[in-house]
């Protein structure tokens, strides 16, 4: 697991042995791993489906802020990544 | 696979988004399990497979299953566990896989192991396949033989290797018990080892051939304590991510397992024949329906037949669960548990102490013991027992 900041420049990835998908169903993402899921709410899924592991977060912000017409979303996004992290959910590269 | 816990709480483990209203209409079956066999090369004495297995109707084919799928990943079903019995004794399992894969599931194969080469996992993971979880009876070769009654300790280990090698995550689930529950340090030692990624401590889980051999595998309290000490302190100091789970052995508990998160909530299983059930083990609740998939639909048998909508709510509780204010966390328990050992499958779960049946728990705690010899589970003592 990286101990590195997770700060603008870097480019989060869904964690080894997970897996983001759309539920219809559900009306949601969720997050799947061995035997288990996680819903995740709708900010947690916007987030979680732009990492890909091209994007930097500073890019993901800006396409978020501007896909719903908002901004001062940094904070909340590091946020964000800095807990999956913690979960192993994304992985993180500088 | 055999001894996978009863417990659902794991199945689903995010926060209460996922749990749906059982007042309104009922979620979705999120997790679908399919006992695709009971053939099973292994012959472990706390399998929860029924004990009357032997006298089971013929094994659905392969088209019927891949009909299952399709409906229940219509439903909403996501998580995917192929099961059995041994589900690598079935030559279409490859097949099954690559169309659940196909249909978006989460693919979880539960496996003794034994069958799966080189060969066999490519093709699994070819097909889609996700994850595999494999079962070890103990750490040492002795007991893991012993206690299956076969000769699979060496094999398992190479299939744990095999699993690495071909990038699954793997999850190793053993069984504990009063024969092996004093070895969980080597336990996790050899989890650790072979690098599991999480490792399921499932304390037994007293249904089928567990029931049967209930006071030859009850540990006592001191055991108990002992091995959650042990886990608490390898949790402490471990320095790989390995999550390890400790299945709570309820029966020395005061509060009730949250078992299924409620019977018809989230968990839909599927036994060889194609008889749907809400647990692995809900046939044995009387007067109920449950559906056989080769004749119903799983919309009908998810929200319409009694099998499955009869214990929904908690309409059908009795005191003391149904004024209670936990009865929304446990759901008043398991109605296995409470029908094995109180008759009546709608009373609250004797696990709880504020059964009135919950000295038939304490009991079984105080006269654990092995007196007599563990009767194996084998198609042989399956038609002799019933």
């Amino acid at each position: 697991m990286s101990a590195e900041a997770v700060e603008g420049a870097s480019r989060p990835s869904i964690g080894h042995g997970f897996r983001l998908q759309w539920e219809a169903v559900q009306n949601a993402y969720v997050l799947l791993f061995p035997e288990g899921m996680i819903k995740l709410n709708g900010s947690a899924g916007e987030i979680m489906k732009r990492c890909t592991g091209l994007s930097t977060i500073a890019e993901i912000t800006a396409d978020l802020e501007r896909t719903f017409e908002t901004s001062g979303l940094a904070h909340d996004v590091i946020a964000f990544v800095e807990m999956a992290r913690g979960k192993q959910w994304l992985s993180v590269s500088a | 696979m055999t001894g996978a816990p009863k417990s659902a709480g794991k199945a689903v483990s995010s926060g209460p988004a996922v749990r749906p209203d059982p007042a309104v209409r009922p979620g979705p079956p999120l997790w679908l399990l399919l006992e695709l066999t009971y053939r099973c090369p292994l012959h472990c004495a706390f399998c929860y497979n029924p004990t009357d297995f032997a006298t089971s109707g013929p094994e659905l084919g392969t088209e019927d299953w891949l009909r299952v799928l399709k409906e229940a990943r219509a439903l909403g079903s996501v998580q995917l566990g192929l099961s059995g019995g041994e589900p690598l004794s079935r030559d279409d399992l490859e097949e099954i896989v690559a169309e659940a894969h196909r249909l978006g599931f989460y693919t979880n194969l539960i496996t003794s192991g034994v069958g799966l080469n080189e060969t066999r996992i490519r093709a699994l993971k070819d097909a889609g396949l996700d994850h595999i979880q494999l079962s070890f009876q103990d750490s040492t070769r002795q007991m893991n033989d012993f206690l299956s009654s076969t000769r699979t300790f060496d094999l398992k280990s190479k299939v744990a290797a095999l699993i690495k090698q071909h990038d699954y995550p793997m999850v190793l689930n053993v069984v504990l018990h009063r024969l092996n529950i004093d070895h969980v340090e080597e336990i996790l030692q050899m989890a650790d080892r072979m690098g599991a990624d999480y490792v399921e401590l499932a304390n037994t889980q007293f249904y089928g051939w567990a029931w049967h051999n209930r006071r030859q595998l009850m540990p006592s309290r001191e055991q108990v304590e002992r091995a959650e000490e042990v886990t608490r302190r390898f949790r402490e100091r471990q320095n790989r991510p390995m999550r390890i789970f400790f299945v709570v052995p309820d029966y020395f508990e005061k509060r009730p397992k949250a078992c299924m998160n409620g019977l018809g909530s989230i968990f839909l299983t599927v036994t060889p024949d194609g008889t749907a059930l809400p647990c692995h083990a809900a046939r044995m609740l009387p007067g109920l329906e449950f559906p056989n998939v080769k004749t119903s639909s799983l919309q009908h048998v998810w929200y319409e037949s009694s099998g499955f909508t009869h214990f929904r709510g908690d309409a059908w509780m009795k005191e003391p669960c149904r004024s209670c204010p936990e009865k929304t966390r446990d759901f008043g328990g398991c109605r296995c548990q409470a029908y094995l050992l109180t008759g009546d499958a709608a009373n609250a779960d004797p696990v709880c102490d504020l059964s009135p049946h919950h000295h038939k728990v304490v009991e079984a705690t105080l006269s654990a013991g092995q007196e007599k010899p563990l009767v194996f589970r084998s198609r042989a003592n399956s038609s002799r027992l019933f």
